[in-house]
């Protein structure tokens, strides 16, 4: 259409080709206005405490005065590893629900997305029976599924007659959080595989039909693969969720006994009373480590993408 | 040529959308009767612990306590009304709305300002850019807790932004943090949708001598309106749940928001569990609302560009 | 920060007004000179409560309360203090109630930020953190304080040897029952440790679990530990152990933990769960025989109190007899980060009087003992004055092992490992090792 428009100004287009590299110094100015104001605040704000953190966790501080940093080189690191029971609990359990998060609600959403995208008689009333719960904090979820798993108010122990005690049970409160993260998450999955799923194009799904694909093979040959990105943002608010996750189990129990996270310790030191600023951090810049990790592998496939492209 | 292909899509395209209604598109009887028994079975296991509070916090505390919460009966409407003074959510609530919408809104404008550049121009730094503001969504905040304490309480503010002098217990601190926080994601979404942009569009926007501004502002912008109302609504709902900065940074009683409201149902020495339900579903039922208006946009937004591959 | 700022306590110097008694009405008339405008304001209210502090002035004060508006007795008698010292001084008085939960998750926070005033806390180490880290102020010029004793002072006093609390009540812990229940079955407080042993004994066989427990609140299993403590080692081993000048996985600690272990299948199941207010309710209802807690237990069962008694706990061993026990203060600190420190400290002054003691006991019925002694015991219930008598005769008082230990180490040592003991009571050796480690560590001895 534009090639009408475009035939007489061919030269100018050129022209124009190369003004990228010579924008006028306003724009160029804007540019570097667009840019520096909302890095200055994610540098202030989130960067510059981050290497803060970084260095008091060579220290031990109680956070009052500062002439009071006083220098421990590796010791917290070395007591976190040696002497501090609740760490390796809480790698595992961030670990269990990193992977509990993509096992059950991931792959739970997923499908409830492929079948609440075909033309269903009641599927809005269904998506938003699941998403509802998304919207909720998960404090707040932490305290609806209490009516559930309280010892002696709970229903499920009045319906069953039993006595567990879900939230307070160390051998079992991980799964009784998880399942009520789980309540959560799921609505949340299925609502950007559903958005992901209204922009496959209908042709394509034809085409496979046609094929005589069934419709297992039409998802995973087909569907799948054009959702590419939507399967990113999946794998990168799963993760985000994971290494986060704190309110919930700082609601149960401030994140003892069975329910230790690696956030809650790091609260447990710093919050409250407790002024271990420089062991907390320590803790902190383990989590930070961990995240890098990801956020590394994640980036990666962000620019293998972006070159594929081009 | 153009004139040959325009209709030919049009063409094929008829018969696959009757198709996608009555062939593949809609499961056969049977499997489609059980889909919709299980859905909606399944459905009913996801609203029940959501119905289950509703119902609750309609009972009186003695009468569960009395005759356990397998019961029927018990009605008052006294546990709202004792919620709602007692979590003071008359003020708690327009503190949440204080910190909620210029946070949402300052999260957007920024983040469609840092997702424009990298969606629009490839600077050898935009890979870089956006690892920057995406990292800093990852990280924990309870890591950042000292030194943003230490920053805020030694800042000093101007009376109008807070009147206690200092960015602590001021509304601009909340809204400055949760816009740091939030920015990444948004700034990821929106330049991942804003690539889908032609760029045809940008370098006739450009023979006609629009500057960048222009760009933005009028052309890019209309375009992503609809991740924007995704976006509106996600972060709406997160920022208004936050309560991990709020609890550290505020320390007044009439400024808490309203996630810590429910704080205050929790009394040191009585557990009212109908109470709590009660206060629950107030704190709740805002984004439940900002939910059901806005969920045409967010399911329609939230297509986040796929359409890309 | 704060020091830097000139605080109207510079205005009168401390030595005359020491040595002039300083009245209300020299206090008026000083004002009148200019001395202290706030004063004019106020000081029209009636009576004959000296003022002895040299920077004490009435004026307008903003009061942090660690308890949500509205949540019951605890903030009542706050806001009754607050209410009566406005309308005798004629001054304002600024609630900020905030629960008690983010109250304490917060404190840092916020006297390194804006704090109040005046705002409610703990005697013992708690106490005294605060005043090395100098967070709050010196006002040992309000000491003493009249109807207050040696042991109040000594309570608010930091190890610099200055005073920076102002006590308003007290708790003991004890063991709670329903004297019904106890009357039913024949049942007596027991005097010794075999008389302890039969009673469990029997609870038992009649299927009523002995002991109500909970520890989903990490403080809460600590008032088994320090009773326990210090009746097989005594209170000065308890106090020593508190301050880290013994070990934690010391032969005598063990003990402890060896001696909890074998009573813990007399206490009830599940404890980790539980909330305390959940386990009073088993005491209240009867599956419960007892209950070891704070006389704060009455909150929780209102509708049982006028049945509610309490013995102390045994003695367990004779050499050392049951004499100790924790009876925790709670109280007042003026923010060294006010900038109001004058009036913050009148109202403080305030606070410590029997008068204040009063207004808080005649406006909710809460389970304190007020600490000045010249208090009223009128409005006090049976449990309150049987808490008096019992506080008095104890020859030794603590105040909690989280509040008379290093916070570091309690709030982040010693609350897990007493977690995961009632967990696992067989790994008493494994659990009072770790202890050691980490307070090694934190408190920086070896």
């Amino acid at each position: 259409m534009s090639v009408d428009t475009a035939q007489p100004t061919k030269d100018d287009a050129r022209t124009t080709r190369r003004k990228p590299r010579r924008r006028s110094t306003k724009d160029r100015l804007v540019i570097a206005t667009m840019i520096a104001v909302p890095t200055a605040l994610v540098v202030w704000l989130v960067w510059l405490p981050a290497l803060a953190s970084v260095g008091l966790s060579f220290t031990r501080w109680n956070g009052f005065r500062l002439e009071n940093i006083e220098w421990v080189g590796t010791q917290n690191y070395r007591d976190i590893t040696t002497i501090y029971p609740p760490f390796w609990p809480a790698i595992q359990h961030n670990l269990i629900w990193l992977v509990f998060l993509f096992v059950f609600p991931t792959v739970l959403g997923m499908l409830l997305a492929v079948v609440l995208d075909r033309e269903m008689r009641g599927s809005r009333f269904y998506q938003t029976a699941f998403y509802l719960p998304v919207v909720l904090s998960l404090a707040l979820v932490g305290f609806i599924w209490q009516l559930f798993y309280s010892t002696d108010q709970g229903l499920i122990n009045e319906v069953f007659g039993t006595r567990i005690d879900w939230y307070g049970d160390p051998d079992i409160n991980l799964w009784a959080v998880l399942v009520a993260t789980a309540w959560r998450h799921t609505g949340y999955i299925m609502l950007i595989y559903l958005a992901g799923l209204k922009g496959v194009d209908g042709s394509l799904r034809e085409a496979a039909a046609v094929d005589g694909a069934n419709e297992v093979k039409t998802f995973f040959n087909i569907i799948f693969p054009v959702m590419r990105p939507i399967n990113l943002i999946v794998l990168v608010i799963v993760v985000i969720e994971s290494l986060r996750a704190f309110d919930l189990v700082w609601i149960v129990n401030k994140g003892r006994n069975g329910l230790e996270l690696i956030s809650a310790l790091v609260s447990q030191n710093v919050i409250g009373e407790a002024t271990r600023f420089g062991f907390g951090s320590a803790l902190a810049v383990i989590m930070m480590v961990i995240s890098s990790v990801f956020i590394t592998v994640y980036l990666r496939i962000v620019f293998t993408q972006d070159q594929e492209e081009k | 040529m153009s004139t040959n292909t325009a209709p030919a899509p049009v063409e094929p395209e008829t018969p696959p959308t009757n198709k996608h209604a009555g062939g593949t598109g809609v499961l056969n009887r049977k499997r489609g009767t059980i889909a919709t028994v299980v859905m909606a079975v399944l459905a009913f296991v996801w609203l029940f612990p959501l119905l289950w509070a509703v119902y609750n916090s309609f009972r009186d505390y003695s009468y569960t306590q009395a005759n356990g919460y397998l019961s029927f009966g018990g009605w008052t409407l006294g546990n709202y009304e004792e919620a709602w003074t007692r979590g003071q959510f008359s003020r708690t609530l327009l503190n949440s709305l204080y910190i909620t919408v210029p946070a949402v809104l300052l999260t957007l404008f920024l983040s469609s300002l840092v997702a424009f550049v990298l969606a629009r121009f490839s600077y050898r730094f935009n890979l870089t850019l956006l690892g920057v503001f995406l990292a800093a969504n990852l990280l924990p905040p309870q890591a950042l807790l000292i030194p943003v304490f230490r920053m805020f309480r030694d800042i000093p503010l101007p009376s109008f932004l807070s009147d206690t002098g200092t960015m602590l217990n001021s509304f601009t601190a909340l809204v400055l943090v949760n816009t740091a926080f939030q920015m990444g994601f948004c700034a990821f979404v929106l330049s991942n949708y804003m690539k889908t942009i032609p760029h045809d569009i940008y370098e006739s926007a450009e023979l006609d001598g629009a500057s960048v501004w222009r760009q933005y502002w009028q052309l890019t912008m209309p375009l992503v309106r609809p991740a924007l109302a995704a976006l509106a609504t996600l972060q709406t709902t997160w920022i208004y749940n936050e309560f991990f900065w709020a609890t550290v940074l505020i320390s007044r009683g009439d400024k808490f928001p309203v996630t810590s409201a429910l704080n205050n149902l929790r009394g040191q020495f009585f557990a009212d569990t109908n109470l709590v339900a009660a206060g629950s579903v107030i704190v709740a039922l805002p984004v439940i609302i900002v939910f059901f208006v806005l969920q045409k946009q967010f399911v329609s937004g939230l297509t986040l560009g796929s359409t890309k591959g | 920060m704060s020091g830097s700022r000139p605080t109207p306590s510079t205005t009168i110097p401390a030595s005359f007004a020491a040595t002039r008694g300083w009245t209300r009405r020299n206090m008026l008339i000083a004002s009148g000179l200019g001395l202290g405008g706030a004063a004019l304001l106020g000081g029209c209210g009636g009576g004959d409560s000296s003022g002895s502090g040299a920077s004490a002035e009435p004026g307008a004060v903003r009061f942090g309360v660690n308890e949500a508006r509205g949540s019951g007795p605890a903030f009542q008698r706050n806001e009754a203090m607050a209410n009566a010292y406005a309308a005798a001084q004629g001054v304002e008085v600024t609630l900020n109630a905030v629960d008690h939960n983010t109250f304490q998750e917060s404190i840092n926070t916020y006297l390194q930020g804006t704090p109040d005033d005046v705002f409610t806390w703990f005697a013992g180490y708690r106490m005294s953190q605060f005043a090395e880290n100098g967070l709050i102020s010196d006002v040992s010029d309000l000491w003493p304080v009249d109807g207050m004793g040696e042991a109040f002072q000594q309570a608010s006093t930091a190890p610099d040897g200055n005073q920076y609390f102002m006590p308003a009540g007290y708790y003991p812990w004890a063991v709670f029952y329903r004297k019904s229940v106890f009357e039913e079955n024949g049942w007596t407080a027991p005097e010794s440790a075999d008389d302890f042993d039969a009673l469990l004994q029997d609870m038992d066989g009649k299927g009523i679990t002995p002991f109500a427990f909970a520890a989903k609140d990490a403080w809460a299993p600590m008032g088994t530990f320090d009773i326990l403590n210090m009746r097989l080692n005594g209170y000065d081993f308890h106090m020593q152990l508190t301050k880290g000048e013994q070990a934690w996985d010391s032969p005598e600690v063990r003990q402890v933990f060896e001696r909890w272990a074998q009573l813990l299948p007399y206490h009830q199941q599940n404890a980790l769960g539980r909330t305390w207010q959940e386990a009073a309710t088993s005491m209240a209802n009867g599956d419960c025989g007892m209950y070891l807690l704070g006389t704060f237990v009455v909150d929780g069962v209102a509708d049982v109190a006028d049945d509610l008694d309490f013995f102390t706990f045994p003695a367990l061993d004779d050499t050392i007899g049951n004499d100790a026990l924790d009876a925790p203060i709670d109280g007042f600190c003026v923010a060294a980060g006010s900038d109001n420190q004058a009036a913050a400290k009148a109202f403080l002054q305030f606070l410590g009087t029997a008068e204040a003691a009063d207004a808080a006991n005649s406006e909710a019925d809460a389970p304190m003992i007020a600490a000045n002694s010249n208090a009223s015991t009128e409005a006090y219930g049976a449990l309150q004055k049987k808490s008096a008598e019992v506080v008095q005769q104890a020859s030794s008082i603590a105040q909690f092992l989280d509040r008379d230990t290093n916070a570091d180490l309690a709030n982040t040592v010693i609350t897990a490992a007493l977690q995961d003991f009632i967990r696992t009571p067989d790994r008493i050796d494994e659990i009072t090792t770790s202890i050691q480690q980490q307070a090694q560590s934190i408190l920086g001895t070896s």
